[in-house]
């Protein structure tokens, strides 16, 4: 790795739409990564080799272009595995996403082994991802749901944990950073209080793993789940991370082709994992996208990003902070660059769209996290996201905005 | 992009002094919608007398664009016969598709929301308080 320091305008490069004019003149000011980021060329260009040159399918035949396929998509399921500090690519599940991870994991495990007066604990930072499936799993199983709050500072409640954290608790579900608050969870000490109580967890990765190292044998995680397209790769390609026992352990939570032993007119016999959790043909060009975005990341390195985006993180919170009337929601000393907002006097839709209006992007709304929201006291929240092509000229520009919507909000 | 067409000096009016503004409280409301892409949340309360709607009071927690609507439409239904309301209504929501009205003439200050029909992602904050108003006449008159 070369020892100049990161520099993420240059980085801007590698990115085809942060080159993006519109017709108005104005330049893209992509803060909205925590949604979802921009691809770099590396990405776009395996994305694009797989469909022009090896489009066969995976798994299935002898001829060339079908052991290409094969080939590609085992290698980066192998990427991704040493990228989360995996003990073995079988240990590594391509699905579509966060969401159907944690769906696998409610139905395949949750559903076949809760039982009913059993727990499961999360917290009340989850996104709705994080926090349906389980809703649904409880009460399939005559379980419980229970939440570990969250602090004013927007860490969560550990004291509430640990005494939430009974014998009936089975499974503790957490997210590793929170999408509204960007509090970074200390998972490697809570999954050590929830192993030593007899749970099993899962870590939800989304967004951390576009911006932490994640190790899930240091960890020692029982499941990790994450998205490609929160982390530089492409749309409808995630990963489950689960241990091998437990892979063994659940049901799929798909049938059908690919994902069989032996099928008999009555019945059928499971692939090994992971082929039994990834029943049809699955999203190639999606995987072999991810494995060079994981390739990309971990050439950058994590420890120059991380102390970049601290860095810029910082910067923001004091910028954002100054200005009159506004709230930031979640000061965690431990945080990603996800910052939530509200200006007083002024809803979430309206500041957005004047931000639009300069061409940069941010979310309004509820972000998925209504009980969290509820919690804060909020409909809807503003929110800036950051990832490595992002520099203090993004915070610039969207602090003018703030100023500017607040003036025309404001002037009688 | 011009956000003047869609921040109009009247809907800004509208937006910071509301009309038929009022708290409804849990339960008050005939209706009671909530966006959820964005949170958004109305409740309507009115009344049938003569064939006229009276008393009509909305309780929104939206954006300048939702809350303007609000505001407008309480103005422009207020004790109105139902059948010119229901025109209103097909009218308006006519408009915000981008299709031409058929009877723009009677929508009045309701015009300076046509601008919003330019930017899709904003055309169901306009719309919500008509929809629950269509919700509250389905209760009221069936
Ligand atoms: C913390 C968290 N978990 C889960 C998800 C769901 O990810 P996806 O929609 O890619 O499945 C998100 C995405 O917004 C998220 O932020």
């Amino acid at each position: 790795m070369s020892a100049q320091p990161f520099d993420p305008r240059a980085r801007r490069a590698d990115f085809p739409a942060l080159g993006r004019v519109f017709s108005d003149g104005r330049r893209l000011v992509y803060l909205d990564n925590a949604a979802t980021t921009q691809k770099p060329r590396a990405v776009l260009a395996a994305t694009r080799r797989y469909y022009e040159e090896s489009a066969g399918n995976v798994h299935r035949a002898v001829h060339r272009l079908a052991a290409e396929a094969t080939g590609l998509y085992e290698d980066a399921r192998q990427k991704i595995a040493t990228f989360i500090g995996a003990p073995s690519p079988k240990t590594v599940v391509f699905t579509h996403g966060a969401t159907e991870g944690i769906n696998i994991v409610a139905h395949g495990w949750a559903r076949k082994f809760l039982q009913p007066g059993d727990a499961v604990l999360t917290t009340a930072m989850e996104h709705h991802s994080n926090f349906i499936p389980w809703q649904q799993a409880v009460s399939a199983r005559g379980a419980t749901l229970r939440l570990a709050p969250v602090l004013d500072d927007g860490t969560l409640d550990r004291d509430a944990f640990r005494r939430l954290l009974t014998p009936e608790v089975k499974l503790v579900a957490l997210t590793h950073a929170s999408n509204v608050l960007g509090t970074i969870n200390p998972v490697a000490e809570l999954i050590r209080e929830a192993h030593a109580a007899g749970a099993r967890v899962l870590v939800d990765g989304a967004q951390s793993a576009p911006h932490l190292p994640l190790d899930v044998a240091a960890l020692d995680a029982d499941f990790l789940v994450f998205s490609g397209h929160k982390m530089l790769g492409p749309t409808g390609i995630g990963v489950l991370f689960a241990k091998p026992e437990m892979l063994d352990a659940m049901d799929p939570l798909l049938t059908g082709g690919e994902m069989i032993s032996r099928v008999w007119d009555d019945h059928a016999t499971w692939a090994e994992p992971p082929q039994k959790f990834e029943a049809g043909t699955p999203h190639i060009a999606g995987a072999i996208g991810l494995g060079a975005a994981v390739d990309y990341l971990a050439h950058l390195g994590h420890a120059a990003l991380r102390q970049h985006e601290q860095k810029l993180t910082a910067y923001a919170l004091e910028q954002l902070g100054a200005l009159p009337g506004l709230k930031i929601f979640g000061r965690a000393p431990e945080r990603l660059g996800v910052i939530s907002f509200a200006l007083e006097g002024l809803h979430p839709h309206d500041i957005a769209q004047f931000c639009d209006r300069d061409g940069i992007a941010i979310r309004a709304g509820h972000m998925c996290a209504q009980p969290l929201l509820r919690r804060l006291g909020v409909p809807a929240v503003s929110r800036a996201s950051f990832h490595l092509y992002n520099d203090t000229d993004d915070v610039d520009a969207l602090v003018a905005s703030l100023l500017a919507v607040r003036k025309f909000f404001h002037a009688t | 992009m011009q956000l003047d067409d869609l921040y109009q000096e009247v809907i800004l009016d509208h937006y910071r002094h509301p009309r038929h503004f009022a708290e409804l409280t849990e339960g008050e409301a005939l209706v009671d919608e909530e966006n959820p892409l964005c949170g958004d949340h109305l409740k309507l309360d009115a009344h049938v007398a003569d064939g006229k709607l009276t008393d009509v009071r909305i309780h929104c927690q939206g954006c300048a664009i939702c809350s303007a609507s609000a505001s407008m439409m309480a103005e422009a239904v207020s004790d109105q016969p139902l059948e010119i309301i229901r025109r209103k209504a097909a009218s308006f929501l006519a408009l915000l598709r981008g299709e031409g009205a058929a009877n723009e003439d009677e929508l009045g200050d309701l015009l300076a929301l046509r601008g919003v029909a330019e930017f899709p992602l904003r055309v169901k904050c306009a719309t919500m308080p008509w929809h629950a108003l269509e919700a509250a006449l389905k209760r009221l008159a069936p």
